[in-house]
Order: C-alpha cells, then structure tokens, then sequence
C-alpha cells in the first residue's frame, strides 16, 4: 500500500518537475538542427518557381534553394533538408510549435506577424506586390471596374486583408471568395467561379503558366501593395534568426563580388572581407560568431549559387522580371551587410 | 481458504457487495488491503471448485465485517475507494493544471499572450456570405458570422437529410422491386464514399460546371442558375404586410380552436383520425381572403437582374452553400435512411398484421401503428446522425464556404492567437451539440410518454 502510494506521489512529482523543464529548455534550433543533422523546413508545394514537387520527385524552387542554403551552411549538405509542404493557414502555427525549423513559403513581413504571430523575420528574399489577374475578354484596365466582382484569395495571407483595405479605400464593394488551397483558388478561377483572383504577382504569374489558356489572362498593371517575402524563424530564438539571416546575406554579398556556384572554390582573392566571407581568413572567421563552419559562406554559393544564379535558375523561366530584386549597386534593393 | 477468498472476490458477483465502487478500484484495494496477488482465473479452474464458495451467508459474512467496523479504517474497501477516487480526481487536476502552466510558459517563451482581447480588434477581413457584416468590424462579429453560417447548412441540411432519409429508408422496405433496389443502391453508394470527396465532387464536378453567368439557366422567368449560385425572386414585404399579418394572426386564432375542437371529438370517438382536419382549411381560407381583401399585395417579388459582374436582388444560395448543403443532406440521409429502415424492421412483426386484421390500409398502418412504435427505436441513433452532421459541416473549408472553422482559421493566421481561437470553435461546436443532443432527448420523452 505504501509502496504503492510512494509511487504514484513519484510519478505526480516527476510530471510536474520534470516535464515543465523539458518544455522550457533554451536550446536554440540551431543547435536541435546539429544534433538532428537534419533541417526542416516549411514550403510552399503549389507554387511553381518557388516552392513544387518536381517530376522527378525532388523539391524545387526559390524558396526551397534558401532551405537548401541554410542546411549546406550549417550541415555542410544542402540534401540535408527535408521539406514539410504548409498551406498558407498552416505555416504559423507549424512554426511556432516547433514542427518546422524555418518557414520559407513566400511569406509577407508585416507588423503584425513580426510581433502578434510569435515570429522573427530574416531580410526579404524576393521584393514583391500585390496584383489581379482576369480574363482578358472583361476588357478591364483599372480597379474601379471590378465593382461587383466575384475575388478569389487564398485563406491566412496577407493579400485577404490588402484586397478588403483596397475595396474599403476605392468605395468599391466586391465579393471575396477565401480558398484554403492554392490549387482549388486557381482551378475555380480557371472554370469561372470568380471573375478575378488575387494574389502577390510572382504567384499570378508563376500560376498563370497551369491555367487552361494562359493567354487568356492578363494581369492589371496595378500594385496595390508591397510583399517583402522573405524566411521566418519562431520568435526569441535570436542565435537560429542570425544563422537564417546571414545566409540570406552571404547570397547578395555573393552577387555584389561576381562569386558563383562555379568560381567559389577557385575564388582568388586579396579583399579582405571576401576572405572573411570565403573563410580562407586566419582564425575562427565569421562562422564562429555564428556558431557555424568556418567555411559556411563557401558551402552555400557552393550548393545553390548567389542570389542572381537561383533567381534565375527558379524564376527567370517563368518570365518574372528583376525588377527591384537587383543588388543595390544595380539600383535594386538587396544590400549585404557588411561582413565584418 | 487463501484460493477461495481469491475465486471469490474475482467473480464480478461479489463486486454488487462492495457498493458504488467501480470495479477496478475494488479490485485493487481488495489485493492491496489483503497483501494478495491478482490470480487471474480460466473457466476450467473454477471446475471442482465448490458451490459453497459462493454461497449467499459467505457473502454477506463479509459486508457484515466491513459494515461493523471491526477492521481499522485504512482497511475499509469503502473508505479506500474513496480515497482512490479523491487521489485520482487529484492526480487529473494535477495534470490539467500542469499541462496549462505549461502551455503558458510555451507562449510566453514565443511571446504571446494568452488572451481574449484581439477579439475586439478590427478585423480587417471580409467574407462572402452570411448576415450584413464589414471588414471594420471586430474579430467577434466575423466569427459570430461564421457560427450563424454554419447554423444555417446544418440546420437546413439536418431537414432536407431527415427527409430525404426517411423517403429512402421506407423505400428500402417497399415490396416494389425497383424502388427496393434504387433505394439500397442509394444508402449504399453514398454512406461509402468518404463526405469529404463527395463535398468536392458536387463542388467542382457539379456546381463549378454550370453555365457562366452570361449563359445562365433561366427557369420561370425567375430563377436563374449559373456557376455564381442559383438565384430566386424573393418576397419583400409591403407596406400593406401589417393588414395581412392580423388576418394570419385570426386565421391562425381559428385554426388553434378547431384542432382542439376536433381532438376532443377524436378522444370522445376513441379513433385514430386526422386533428388539423378542420383546422388547416380554415387557416388557409383565411389567409386566402386576407390576401385578396387587402389593399394592395403584402409581397412583391424582387426578381435577380443581370447587373455588371453578377445577378443582383432577389435570393442567392452560393456554390459553395449549395454543395456543402447537398453534399452533407445526401451523405448523411444515407445513414438516416438505414435508422429508419431497422427502426421500421424492429417493430414486430405481428403488429402489422393484426393492424391488417382489424382493417387497416398500408398507409394508415405505417402512420398508426409501426411509426410510433419504431419513432423511440429512430431517434436516438438519429440524434448521433444530427450531431455527425453539424460536425461535419466543418468540411466547408475544403470549398471556400465561410463557415465558423473557415473564420476562425484566417482569425487565427491574422492574429496568430491559435489557441484562444481553437478553443471559440470547439466551444461553439459543443454549445451546438449539447443544445442538438437535449433537444433531442426531450423530444424522444416527449413521444415515448405518447406512445404510453
């Protein structure tokens, strides 16, 4: 009976010491992914150019070569990674459970997420905008004109809340039509359900390409926002954000010095700051305030180029223009961060 | 003596000794007080055994010594049950408490806040369908957007399901081959196939390949049906409504007195007959003549009118309301249909052939004398098919339907607030459960007490 007794105070005493502990531990993903030897990351799988399941069954994309990036700069592998496909609704909760180690789903940086969602963002990727795209046989140029139209728009994104600011702004009324798949919002567009659907445009065009007739379709020469997109970690983990974001830097800085996919091991250099990038410098270099390889920089140009080579190899083919995802000694907006 | 006491304790028999103890704790507490070990027995140890070992004065001998108080009270079955049960409760609070603790550290580490106030925020979102609503609402008014949604599929679905299952579930009964047939062919095609498949199925294999708007189906001048919703003229009241209201008010006076009239010449009679047969008439005469006399028509019909993008006036049902609707009555009248079929085949057999016997015809005798009777059998079954239903509805966001998960899900990716926002919905949905579940039971105590 007392054994007995002894027991089960045992076990109550052992839930409520020691589980609580396990849930509080400060380890930082970082070192979890290390351990795990395995990064996972969270993707867009119906977005053609950024995040898609090829045919040949291997992940492809903007978004899935910075999960890539990441998993060669910490691991030293960029195969590494496995890729965890989210709807829109899905990814911040995914995130700030801990399913995922970094959200890389063409995600829009907004206050709100920044604080509100329990999320920390690392420099956008990829500069975006909000746009329409419609049959071309409405003869519409201008948004005015779709009042009384039927929308789509994708459940949990940001462009729900720019379509309802931009109806409200222009005194329009439309009826919205909130779609939980990417895939559903497209196909019901496609056989008429909604007179026009929106979304960031690198997503219109990147869709537009699987539509029955894609040249039926046109997208308004309108931007009714800007769409920063860019990685996401979980909030407070500032050692894992640093990691995420560096590696984001390290494929501009890339691009400012001509470094490729082909040239980084070769790269002959007497710059000091490419050296300390390279990691062919003296001591722990850069990778070490990271808590990275001291080669890491090196590993991820190595596995997916700089920023102009997976731009191009993902996006280019779709027909998406730079635009302003140009370095900034380009006049564009990406801009590295000194290397110090 | 060591092998009887254990052989005997371990016939559920005893158990009824031991009072409102449930099993397990009478069990344990019995080996623990006793400092014996668990001998689980087969069927064939018990061969040989005596009959003496269970016999009534052993059994009473032992709530005898519980009851006197001769043994300490840290040996008292009843006491230890108790004990038990209080530990136990103890241990589940511990464990709740535990889990939320936790989970409030886990946001705070996130930094969230666990509260309810985003809910007064503006919600900045619009949504499609349902009572007047703006996106400069707050977040409670969208969601309360999204209950009153999904009260609407289910409660209309709940109808046209309990209809058109009890259409099938009599037909499955027909001694008429065909109507047989198609009827099992029915409940067995649609309770097989997974709902989810069926919803999306109806939506983009039914609803989606409509004509366009600019080619819609044009019934009757009125409605008009395309792949944006079928759309009907709609009554819009009148200012000379008011007259007409006190007409159905006096209609409705009269018909009240006539059905108690002719349900006392039914009691007086003692037989079975039709109560609202007077009554309904001369309601209907009524408003009739009220229709007529009054000046100027109470209704006039708002007829949907191609304008821009879309039909405007008159009444909509979406795609999406209409596919969630067919989707969810059809798959759930299936199971409905098969309620009432075994309620219906559970009535025995004997009673419709003595309702034959005094003269009934088929009709009378399924109305009279089976349906009663198999009702209290249906009902309860019904009510789980109910409740599947309204839970079901939740599938809706597979078809843009924005319906009470729908909101809350964009309320929950908008805010981040997943928790407070899960735990909205699974508190609406249990309201609807529980309010569905004790109507229900009221309404089958009400037909048994009838049927008495």
């Amino acid at each position: 009976m007392r054994k007995f007794l002894f027991r089960v105070s045992a076990l109550v005493l052992a839930i409520s010491l020691v589980i609580p502990l396990l849930a509080s531990g400060e380890e930082s993903i970082l070192d979890k992914v290390k351990n795990r030897g395995r990064l996972i990351c969270g993707v867009n799988k119906e977005l053609p150019g950024f995040g898609f399941l090829g045919q040949d069954g291997k992940w492809k994309g903007f978004d899935v070569d910075y999960g890539r990036a990441i998993a060669a700069a910490v691991l030293g592998d960029p195969d590494k990674v496995e890729f965890r496909p989210l709807k829109a609704a899905d990814r911040f909760p995914a995130l700030q459970t801990g399913e995922i180690d970094v959200l890389i789903r063409n995600t829009t940086w907004t206050l709100t997420r920044d604080t509100d969602l329990g999320a920390d963002f690392a420099p956008p990727t990829f500069y975006d905008g909000q746009g329409f795209m419609l049959r071309k046989d409405l003869g519409i140029t201008s948004l005015k004109e779709l009042a009384g139209a039927t929308i789509g728009v994708t459940a949990g994104s940001t462009t729900e809340l720019n379509l309802a600011d931009t109806t409200r702004a222009l005194g329009i009324e439309v009826e919205p039509i909130v779609f939980e798949e990417t895939e559903t919002l497209y196909q019901s567009y496609d056989q008429g359900r909604c007179d026009a659907v929106t979304s960031d445009k690198s997503q219109l065009v990147s869709r537009r390409q699987s539509l029955k007739n894609p040249d039926d379709h046109v997208i308004l020469d309108v931007t009714i926002s800007k769409e920063p997109l860019g990685p996401v970690t979980v909030h407070g983990d500032n050692k894992w954000n640093d990691v995420v974001s560096w590696v984001v830097y390290a494929t501009f800085f890339a691009e400012e010095h001509g470094i490729t996919q082909s040239n980084v091991n070769t790269f002959e250099t007497e710059n000091p700051e490419i050296k300390r990038f390279l990691g062919t410098d003296d001591g722990t270099g850069m990778g070490g305030k990271l808590g990275l390889p001291k080669d890491w920089a090196r590993q991820v140009i190595a596995a997916v180029g700089n920023y102009g080579e997976i731009f191009e190899r993902n996006l280019t083919p779709l027909g998406l223009p730079r635009g302003v995802n140009k370095p900034w000694t380009q006049g564009g907006l990406l801009y590295a961060i000194p290397f110090r | 003596m060591l092998h009887s006491e254990v052989l005997y304790l371990a016939t559920p028999s005893a158990f009824g000794v031991l009072g409102q103890v449930p099993l397990d704790v009478a069990y344990q507490t019995h080996f623990i007080t006793n400092n014996i070990a668990p001998v689980y027995l087969k069927p064939r140890d018990l061969r040989g055994v005596s009959q003496r070992s269970f016999d009534s004065k052993n059994m009473e001998n032992n709530s005898l010594t519980a009851a006197s108080g001769k043994i300490p009270f840290w040996r008292d079955v009843r006491v230890l049950g108790a004990l038990f049960q209080v530990l136990f409760l103890l241990g589940v609070i511990l464990l709740l408490a535990i889990l939320y603790t936790n989970m409030l550290r886990g946001l705070d580490s996130l930094g969230l806040a666990l509260n309810f106030n985003f809910l007064q925020d503006e919600a900045g979102f619009d949504i499609s369908e349902g009572i007047s609503y703006d996106p400069s609402d707050t977040y409670l008014k969208a969601f309360w957007v999204g209950v009153l949604n999904t009260l609407k599929v289910s409660i209309i679905g709940i109808v046209c399901a309990t209809l058109i299952g009890l259409l099938f579930g009599i037909a499955r009964l027909s001694s008429n081959w065909l109507i047989r047939t198609i009827a099992a062919a029915y409940v067995e095609c649609f309770r097989n196939i997974p709902l989810l498949l069926q919803i999306i199925f109806w939506y983009t294999a039914v609803v989606a390949q409509l004509p366009n708007v600019r080619e819609s189906i044009s019934l009757f001048g009125g409605v008009f049906i395309n792949n944006r919703g079928v759309y009907l003229p709609s009554p819009e009241p009148t200012s000379s409504l008011t007259i007409w209201l006190w007409f159905l008010s006096g209609g409705l006076l009269l018909a009240v007195i006539l059905y108690i009239a002719r349900w006392r010449q039914l009691q007086q009679l003692d037989r079975p007959g039709f109560r609202a047969k007077w009554a309904l008439p001369a309601f209907l005469i009524v408003a009739l003549c009220g229709w007529f006399l009054t000046p100027g028509r109470p209704f006039t019909l708002d007829l949907p009118a191609l304008q821009g993008f879309n039909y405007q006036g008159g009444m909509r049902f979406s795609p999406e309301f209409s596919a969630l609707l067919v989707g969810l009555s059809i798959y759930t009248s299936a199971f409905i249909a098969e309620i009432v079929r075994s309620g219906i085949q559970s009535v025995v057999k004997g009673q419709r052939e003595a309702a034959r016997a005094v003269g009934l015809k088929e009709g009378q005798t399924l109305r009279l004398v089976i349906l009663p009777q198999a009702v209290p059998i249906i009902v309860p079954p019904l009510t789980s098919q109910y409740l599947n239903l309204a839970k079901n509805s939740s599938l809706a966001v597979a078809i843009a339907f924005p319906d009470l998960v729908s909101v809350g899900n964009t309320m929950l990716t908008q805010t981040g607030q997943a928790i407070p926002v899960i735990a909205m919905i699974m508190v609406s949905y249990l309201i609807m459960s529980l309010t569905t579940s004790a109507a229900m039971n009221w309404y089958n105590r009400w037909i048994t007490r009838i049927g008495r």
